[in-house]
């Protein structure tokens, strides 16, 4: 039997093994000439572009562009869609009127309406900014909904046993008791906003990380390439955290 | 101050009727009930499971109509008429104690000047004063029911409604928190409805202790409780006498379970 402090600590270093030891393979197979450099650049060559990238200014110019459509899309499509996804909890007759509409366009793929997007606001960036908000906006308002519509029945009764008005039940009890769930899609609509915003500037944008990706491959200059991948990675998994941290503040009577 | 400030309120239940529609067929939950009580009468209602005695509560504490009859509480003007304590752990676990504590009293539009020093008191009363800033999932399941109680009280209701509050305590802690909340309702004088289905809390705590019927709840004995107050609920409940009523009550009780019985396993 191992102590669970030896544990921890074997957990600690297989953790930061795994991709370290990932890469060197990586690295390795493609010396080695297993694997064609012009096709896959060892690690080393794809770090040697970033800091090229990165000192040129292109780097930064193309993740902040993505940055801001990404946030803006986000901020715009999440905060609807928990307001909406609270209301159809409380009031019936607006869920019996958006829940066929919900169900129908939910299940199309989002990048599908680009092309109407950008015949109805052009290519600049509100197109892309749209199409994020509208991915965003379903997965949060469908969890929002069913965590605001499970929530157990008694704290509703006790909030109006003691005279709470449609308000306070609305900021008090439904929104709070749906918060765990509003994260769970929160969540959920931070990886969808990634994905269709790459898609998004791989068809129609002349800046962006997306838009770095695809030129690059179609130059074929595939350590280019590799950094963009990377980059949505890390973004991908700083956001995430950055989201967890939010999580943690705002639900304290989580915390153990 | 919250408590001791106002009598609590008579109620009169008049030919109380209530059903529910389960698919096809309707179930009478409650069939022309009636009863007068007194004002800070402590009424507690035993009754066998799913008797409907959970229902009449709710139609006390107005989340659910009566298909007829009525329901009169002679409260004051403007005062809180009813406040429910209720059998599970009701108190919201996004708040912490104080704060749900005072939530009927904001939902009343009280501002927080006002209301942190009743706050205070209820804490004080249930014994939760170091507890006001920790969130319930911090607390155990008997400081939860007693927040809950004085999440209830500091309302200042004219009747409190009580649905098993401590039955899902262990023996030690419900034993401890039924002396207390007879202490409790001792000095507020506030009008008590519980609900119950063990004999011997109805015993310890009520002013009166009423046995209902099998589904449909009607009235079926009555049992005036003469221990005198303040009351001390483990003695009382060693006296002779405390033997005696229960087994009455026990007597009249076991053909109305047995009938429940027969209706869930039979048809």
């Amino acid at each position: 039997m191992k102590s669970p402090r030896a544990e921890r600590r074997r957990q600690r270093i297989l953790e930061i093994a795994s991709p370290v030891v990932f890469l060197l393979v990586w690295e390795a197979v493609v010396r080695l000439g297993w694997l064609d450099a012009r096709f896959v650049p060892p690690p080393s060559a794809v770090v040697v572009r970033f800091f090229d990238l990165a000192q040129s200014g292109e780097l930064w110019k193309n993740v902040s562009i993505t940055l801001f459509r990404v946030g803006a899309g986000y901020a715009l499509g999440v905060i609807p869609g928990v307001a909406v996804g609270l209301l159809m909890a409380m009031f019936k007759p607006l869920r019996y009127v958006l829940d066929p509409l919900v169900a129908a366009i939910y299940p199309i793929p989002k990048i599908a309406l680009m092309p109407l997007l950008l015949l109805a606001f052009g290519i600049g960036e509100m197109s892309k900014v749209v199409l994020v908000a509208i991915a965003t906006f379903f997965p949060v308002l469908i969890s929002t909904y069913a965590g605001a519509a499970n929530i157990e029945n008694i704290y509703v009764d006790a909030a109006k046993n003691f005279g709470a008005g449609a308000s306070m039940m609305f900021r008090e009890v439904i929104f709070f008791g749906a918060l765990p769930q509003i994260f769970a899609g929160l969540r959920l609509a931070l990886g969808t906003s990634f994905l269709v915003i790459v898609a998004a500037e791989f068809v129609s944008a002349d800046s962006g990380i997306g838009q770095l990706i695809w030129t690059s491959w179609q130059i074929l200059q595939v350590d280019r390439m590799f950094v963009g991948i990377v980059l949505i990675g890390v973004l991908g998994v700083a956001s995430t955290a950055i989201l967890q941290e939010i999580e943690h503040r705002l639900m304290p009577w989580r915390r153990r | 101050m919250p408590v001791a400030a106002r009598r609590g309120a008579a109620i009169e239940i008049v030919h109380l009727r209530k059903t529910f529609e389960s698919g096809k067929n309707s179930v009478v939950a409650i069939d022309d009930l009636s009863i007068s009580i007194a004002p800070g009468e402590f009424v507690c209602f035993v009754g066998p499971s799913g008797c409907g005695k959970s229902t009449l509560l709710r139609i006390l504490a107005g989340l659910e109509e009566p298909d007829s009859g009525e329901v009169r509480i002679d409260a004051a003007e403007g005062g809180v008429r009813n406040a429910m304590v209720f059998q599970e752990a009701s108190i919201f676990p996004w708040k912490t104690v104080g704060d749900n504590i005072a939530f009927g009293l904001r939902a009343r539009g009280m501002a927080r000047a006002q209301y942190t020093a009743r706050v205070d008191e209820a804490l004080r009363l249930v014994g939760l004063s170091r507890f006001r800033d920790h969130y319930p999932s911090q607390i155990s399941g008997g400081m939860k029911q007693r927040a809950a109680i004085a999440r209830a009280l500091v309302t200042d209701p004219a009747v409190l409604l009580m649905d098993e509050p401590f039955a899902s305590l262990d023996a030690q802690n419900r034993a401890i928190l039924q002396a207390e909340l007879a202490n409790i309702c001792e000095q507020t004088g506030t009008t008590v409805i519980y609900i119950t289905h063990s004999l011997e809390e109805a015993l310890m705590l009520g002013d009166r202790a009423v046995v209902l019927t099998a589904q449909p709840a009607r009235i079926k004995d009555e049992v005036i409780v003469p221990f005198p107050r303040p009351r001390d609920t483990i003695e009382v409940s060693a006296t002779p006498m405390f033997g005696e009523l229960k087994l009455r009550m026990w007597n009249v009780l076991e053909a109305e379970v047995l009938q429940a019985r027969r209706e869930h396993e039979g048809v």
